[in-house]
């Protein structure tokens, strides 16, 4: 069974072009990725139906004899219908993304987020008390546009968990943390 | 009663198929559709049953779908390992839908449009019976596609901001299982010509060894990814939890169980020759561990206990990886154990979010006086999930452990600590939720709930005053007694343990004899 190598070649590229895609935060682009590994995959199961004449007969020659194998195709059939149906699923999804957030991009989870930041703002309350040495007051009258964002301790803080900690309502531990260490030290000098 | 049980074989599929589309047709009734779904769901349950003590009787049963033979047409088989899934998921399916059906009657905030809801759940039930009988590597695949296009529609119902988001993580990844999958069925046809899995069974098996290697690895990580196996695990976390109480519970129990199912039937069907019993082992071992040290680090209960899911699917992977027919029986048992007892889980869960406004550790407190009903129903299977003796999942790991042993081999010891230690902090995991959340008095709480507070504090004045106290806030009957069906069922796992592992050590031995299945399939011939 020898295959055309044009066709392996543009199996290869699809796969190719697929998996970037689909690494992209751009939900667009993820369903656009699926699209072509899907019509990748599709592609490699026809060709491993092999070159051949149409599986038909006339009634008279029963020999198999030079025929593709049919049975790809009937598979191949069944794989392009299922990802029909799941591209209209995920475009549907991407649309209802984009009504409800109007961004076409991946969410952050934001569980994922309140674990990452309370250690974060651990690691400060535990911090502050030892390092407190800024100059600075709290809040910068004119924020530089564009400049990294340090914390308190001139380390670089994360753009997103910093706008998440904004918007969101202060975390139990930032309110905790204070009166308590503070109680701590007068305690147990 | 071979006749019979070819008739019944299909049913498992047709019927929630049938009922999908009647509870389409029905969508106005919705009362009608309710009764249907569940009259459905219950006949599949009786046929499982009957399909069990059949086919443990006669032994594995083949049905030609279509009137073609095998290896021309489709085939379905029910040998013993996949009629004791069907049984289980059929219970889980059936009380999860009362379950689900009393919640959707008792709220009205419309979050869960139950037009919708009935027929994606049946399609779901049809893809996972569909799944466990396939006989070939492409329906398999169709049974796969079938409960994740539900599951999609499950998952995002409603379609909140939240759950969209969960759903495109979700989606996505079971794309890309998908299309792994996909990839490894036509790359395995180029190599043998077949799909059909008695006669992949002796192909195989005579490719060279790097071929074998390259099909073997492809199909375990389509399914480990559905499976949730670690690396291939975090998504499960992200997604499960936003879903609907009910969702989740049937997700958890049954979704990653069905790529445990198409795991075991890999390694023991297909690719008997090609071991991979090293790499799948350390898998096990770094699943157990990350998701355990995943759920100590949360705060919510949902979330926590999608983390010990993820863990606990080392157990199983455990026992498969070991690759012998001790093993082999205790990660059947042990999956039939989990499936039930993550369910009963989560549902309890579900009554929790539904008693105390949330499921988060930071503001719940107090359940333990306030429902001690509900406290039960959650402590039973939280306590059988890490494995305190009476219950079923020691038996499940002693069964796991006892079989690590048989080998006598640094590897397997290193992963009987593993468990053991993942075993212990699930311990920890739960009793410090449980102490969070029923313990404590409510105001302690971080975030405290003003309504469990309020309540908490009208009962201690009752009660200092000598009157009979009662509960303001009740949970629907069929929802709390839908929950105490499956506690139920996770104890009669202990009670009933003998006949259990018996049969789990028949369809284990069943497993290790591959070529019965071939002969059973082909006709007496293939040797």
């Amino acid at each position: 069974m020898s295959l055309p190598f044009v066709l392996v070649l543009a199996m290869g590229f699809l796969f190719a072009c697929g998996i970037y895609l689909m690494l992209e935060r751009s939900l667009t682009r993820v369903l656009l990725g699926f699209i072509l590994l899907g019509n990748g995959v599709n592609l490699l199961i026809v060709l491993t139906a092999g070159r051949g004449s149409a599986p038909l007969t006339d009634g008279k020659h029963l020999s198999t004899v030079g025929m593709s194998d049919p049975l790809p195709q009937a598979l191949v059939l069944t794989a392009i219908v299922i990802t029909f149906a799941v591209t209209a699923f995920l475009l549907a999804m991407i649309y209802r993304s984009w009504r409800l957030v109007r961004a076409d991009s991946l969410q952050d989870d934001a569980a994922d987020l309140q674990v990452a930041i309370t250690k974060i703002i651990d690691s400060e309350a535990e911090a502050s008390t030892e390092y407190d040495d800024t100059e600075f007051g709290d809040e910068a009258e004119s924020p530089i546009v564009g400049a990294v964002d340090l914390d308190q301790d001139g380390r670089r803080v994360d753009r997103r968990v910093a706008a998440y900690r904004d918007a969101a309502p202060e975390p139990a531990a930032d309110r905790d943390a204070a009166p308590e260490s503070a109680a701590d030290r007068e305690d147990k000098p | 009663m071979t006749e019979l049980l070819a008739v019944l074989i299909p049913l498992p599929v047709l019927l929630p198929l049938l009922g999908a589309g009647l509870a389409l047709v029905l969508s106005k009734h919705s009362r009608t559709q309710n009764v249907v779904s569940i009259v459905i769901l219950s006949a599949v349950m009786v046929i499982a049953f009957v399909l069990l003590f059949g086919v443990d009787r006669e032994g594995a049963q083949v049905v030609a779908i279509g009137g073609w033979e095998p290896p021309a047409g489709i085939v379905l088989v029910a040998d013993r390992l996949s009629v004791l899934m069907l049984v289980v998921s059929s219970m889980v399916t059936l009380s999860v839908l009362i379950y689900a059906l009393s919640q959707d009657a008792s709220d009205d905030s419309n979050e869960t449009p139950i037009s919708v809801f009935n027929p994606s759940y049946l399609v779901l039930c049809a893809g996972v019976a569909n799944a466990f009988l396939a006989g070939d590597l492409f329906n398999l695949y169709v049974g796969f596609e079938m409960l994740l296009l539900a599951s999609y529609v499950l998952l995002t119902l409603g379609a909140t901001a939240e759950r969209i988001r969960a759903g495109v993580t979700y989606v996505v990844v079971s794309l890309v299982s998908s299309i792994i999958f996909l990839t490894a069925i036509g790359v395995i046809y180029a190599a043998c010509g077949t799909v059909n899995m008695a006669q992949l069974s002796e192909r195989l098996g005579q490719l060279p060894a790097d071929v074998q290697m390259i099909l073997h690895v492809l199909l375990l990580l389509g399914f480990g990814i559905k499976a949730a196996i670690f690396p291939l695990s975090f998504w499960l976390p992200d997604s499960y939890p936003t879903a609907p109480a009910p969702v989740t519970a049937v997700f958890a129990g049954l979704l990653t169980k069905v790529g445990i199912y198409a795991i075991i039937r890999t390694e023991t069907l297909l690719f008997v020759d090609s071991s991979l019993r090293v790499p799948l082992l350390i898998a096990a071992a770094l699943t157990m561990l990350v998701g355990i040290l995943g759920a100590i680090a949360q705060s919510e209960i949902k979330r926590i206990v999608s983390f010990t899911l993820v863990s606990h699917i080392g157990y199983m992977l455990f026992g498969v990886a070991l690759g012998t027919t001790f093993g082999l029986a205790a990660a059947i048992y042990y999956t039939v154990h989990h499936i039930i007892v993550q369910t009963a889980l989560f549902l309890a869960i579900g009554l929790v979010e539904m008693r105390g406004g949330s499921t988060s550790t930071k503001s719940l407190g107090g359940l333990m006086v306030l429902s001690p009903a509900l406290t039960i129903v959650f402590f039973l299977p939280a306590l059988n999930l890490s494995g305190i003796p009476p219950f079923s999942g020691f038996i499940g790991k002693v069964a796991l452990f006892a079989a690590g042993f048989e080998g006598e081999d640094w590897l397997n010891v290193t992963l009987i600590v593993v468990g053991t230690v993942t075993s212990l902090l699930t311990l920890y995991v739960i009793g410090r939720t449980f102490n969070l959340a029923f313990w404590r008095d409510p105001a302690d709480a971080e975030e405290p709930t003003e309504e469990l507070v309020a309540e908490f504090a009208e009962r201690k004045q009752v009660l200092q005053a000598g009157r009979k106290w009662t509960p303001t806030i009740g949970v629907p009957g069929p929802m709390f007694w839908a929950a105490t069906g499956m506690v139920v069922a996770s104890l009669a796992l202990t009670v009933g343990a003998e006949p259990l592992w018996n049969l789990s050590t028949r369809a284990a031995e069943n497993l290790s004899e591959p070529l019965n299945y071939v002969t059973q399939v082909l006709g007496g011939d293939a040797t």
